[in-house]
């Protein structure tokens, strides 16, 4: 099966973080995508630009509406994604406690939906 | 929940819930083997009890009070349930057990035979440590679910399965006889071991829950054991979980960095933690029957030795893993042994036997594997080859510390 793993987090904190910092979280994301495509787990992966670069489009009533910034205010934010390939939710969630994500946000993990 | 201090009769019930849960949902589903339908009574006396105890005071003997109480709601569901099920039995047992005022010395432990029904070959081998958790510790499903990394709603839906299975197919609450014994404590132990290693694997040693876990699997485990008193690898066992316990305040630094076994400062270990462990495993050991879980804590025992003589027993270490894959073949065991044998004859032959295992699907996703296999390339200056194994290590492992760790491992190899 497909999974989803999404990953939140605080994108302020993340801003702030030193170079150093950044650089070993960088590895981490690194040796864990590494480590999902030896496992043959790997479906794609990328990492999003922060919310401040975010537009919303939708139509009303057949008239375009386009707003600076994302969809919902939240304290945590949408940064990336992994699509993986699990036997099972239990692995799909033993992917995501691995992710480094995990340990300084919150990893939404979701089945993607077989057309 | 009240924010204030928790009452008198709120303590007394948590008082009794600790030490008479299991023994009450034990007695409860013995004879009844409806385990769903003990919980359930059980709790509704909790409910009853704080609400009864603050104005009435706590009875002389709450553990009798909550049976009698419990054994009543138990009778109402049996009564509503009549003609879906054949129940005329557990009627009259709990009937039966109505009559008399329950003698609160007089309720018999049946928590070893409901633990053997848990760990029962039939139950599905993944789901019967949470299931002794919940029935003999209380544990709720969303705490076994965090500690085992499943989805709550899964979790839940495995632990009803399981207890409907223990009904429906007659799964026994006794204590197996001496022939099949053996072979059915072992499912017991390794159920134990589980809880354990659930509780031990929480990362900082920080979430109260997990240590929780831990600290309850121990007390799970010498339950075993003194219920048990004549077989070795229960107390084998207790030895082993007792060994790693007293270790945990070693495992951070101040800072919380990860530090490895062989780094760990021994004056952090706790010595009457390891004097206990060792008392165990000798009183084990008298017995003359060696088991998993004896040489398991013998090898612990053999590690320990560093704070006595500044070097572990590696070849202790390595005969004892010789016997414990004689024992349980595993490429885990395997592993370990391997890395006893980088003590006692160096690297080369270590890697050697590390790239046996290297096909095994079990080991190309095991974190343990990659690390021991960077650190050897690493002795061997093949600094290449460490790097890769350290990455995947790195991406393999969930504790952000030993991630850490591994990071700097590899780091530092490009620095010498």
């Amino acid at each position: 099966m497909k999974y989803m793993l999404m990953i939140f987090s605080n994108e302020k904190a993340e801003q702030s973080a030193t170079d150093a910092d950044n650089q070993a979280i960088m590895a981490a994301y690194g040796a864990y995508s590494q480590a999902l495509v030896q496992a043959g787990a790997m479906q794609a992966g990328e990492r999003l630009q922060p919310t401040s670069t975010a537009t919303t489009v939708r139509v009303i009533n057949g008239r375009t509406e386009v707003l600076d910034g994302p969809y919902a205010d939240t304290k945590e934010q949408l940064g990336g994604y992994y699509l993986i390939e699990a036997k099972d939710l239990d692995e799909a969630l033993s992917w995501a406690a691995r992710c480094p994500g995990a340990s300084h946000g919150t990893i939404e993990v979701r089945p993607i939906w077989a057309m | 929940m009240s924010p204030s201090l928790p009452s008198a009769a709120e303590l007394a019930a948590q008082a009794v819930a600790r030490r008479s849960y299991g023994k009450l949902i034990a007695f409860l589903s013995a004879r009844t083997r409806d385990v769903a339908g003990a919980e359930d009574a059980l709790s509704e006396a909790f409910a009853a009890a704080l609400q009864v105890w603050p104005a009435e005071g706590v009875p002389d003997t709450p553990e009798a009070w909550l049976l009698t109480v419990a054994r009543r709601k138990m009778i109402d569901a049996v009564r509503r349930q009549r003609g879906q099920d054949a129940t005329a039995a557990q009627l009259l047992w709990l009937a039966d057990l109505a009559e008399h005022d329950p003698d609160e010395a007089a309720i018999p432990d049946d928590r070893l035979a409901l633990m053997f029904a848990c760990a029962h070959p039939a139950i599905d081998a993944a789901v019967r440590a949470p299931l002794m958790l919940q029935t003999i510790l209380g544990f709720d499903a969303a705490a076994v679910a965090s500690a085992f990394l499943v989805a709550p709603a899964t979790m839940g839906q495995r632990l009803v399965r399981a207890k409907t299975r223990i009904r429906q197919a007659g799964i026994p609450f006794r204590v197996p006889g001496r022939s099949e014994l053996g072979e059915r404590l072992d499912t017991v132990l390794d159920a134990i071991y589980a809880a354990y290693a659930q509780g031990w694997s929480d990362p900082a040693g920080t979430d109260a829950q997990r240590r929780n876990l831990a600290e309850e699997a121990i007390w799970l485990g010498a339950l075993a054991a003194s219920l048990l008193p004549n077989e070795p690898d229960a107390l084998g066992l207790v030895a082993l979980m007792l060994h790693a316990q007293a270790r945990r305040g070693a495992r951070r630094d101040g800072q919380g960095r990860y530090v490895p076994l062989a780094e760990q400062d021994t004056s952090l270990w706790d010595t009457p933690m390891i004097d206990e462990a060792e008392a165990l495993l000798h009183r084990a050991a008298a017995m003359g029957r060696p088991g998993r879980f004896q040489l398991e804590a013998a090898i612990q025992s053999a590690h320990c030795v560093r704070r006595l003589h500044g070097r572990a027993d590696w070849p202790a270490i390595e005969r004892l893993y010789d016997a414990l894959a004689a024992l349980t073949p595993s490429p885990v065991v395997a592993l370990n042994r391997a890395m006893a044998m980088a003590e006692t004859r160096g690297p080369v032959a270590a890697l050697a036997l590390l790239d046996s295992l290297a096909d095994d699907t079990r080991m190309k996703q095991y974190q343990p594997y990659w690390a021991a296999r960077a650190g050897l390339l690493q002795r061997l200056g093949d600094s290449a080859g460490a790097a890769v194994a350290y990455d995947m290590a790195t991406g393999l492992e969930a504790d952000p510390s030993v991630r850490e760790f591994l990071q700097q491992r590899r780091a530092d190899l490009s620095r010498k």
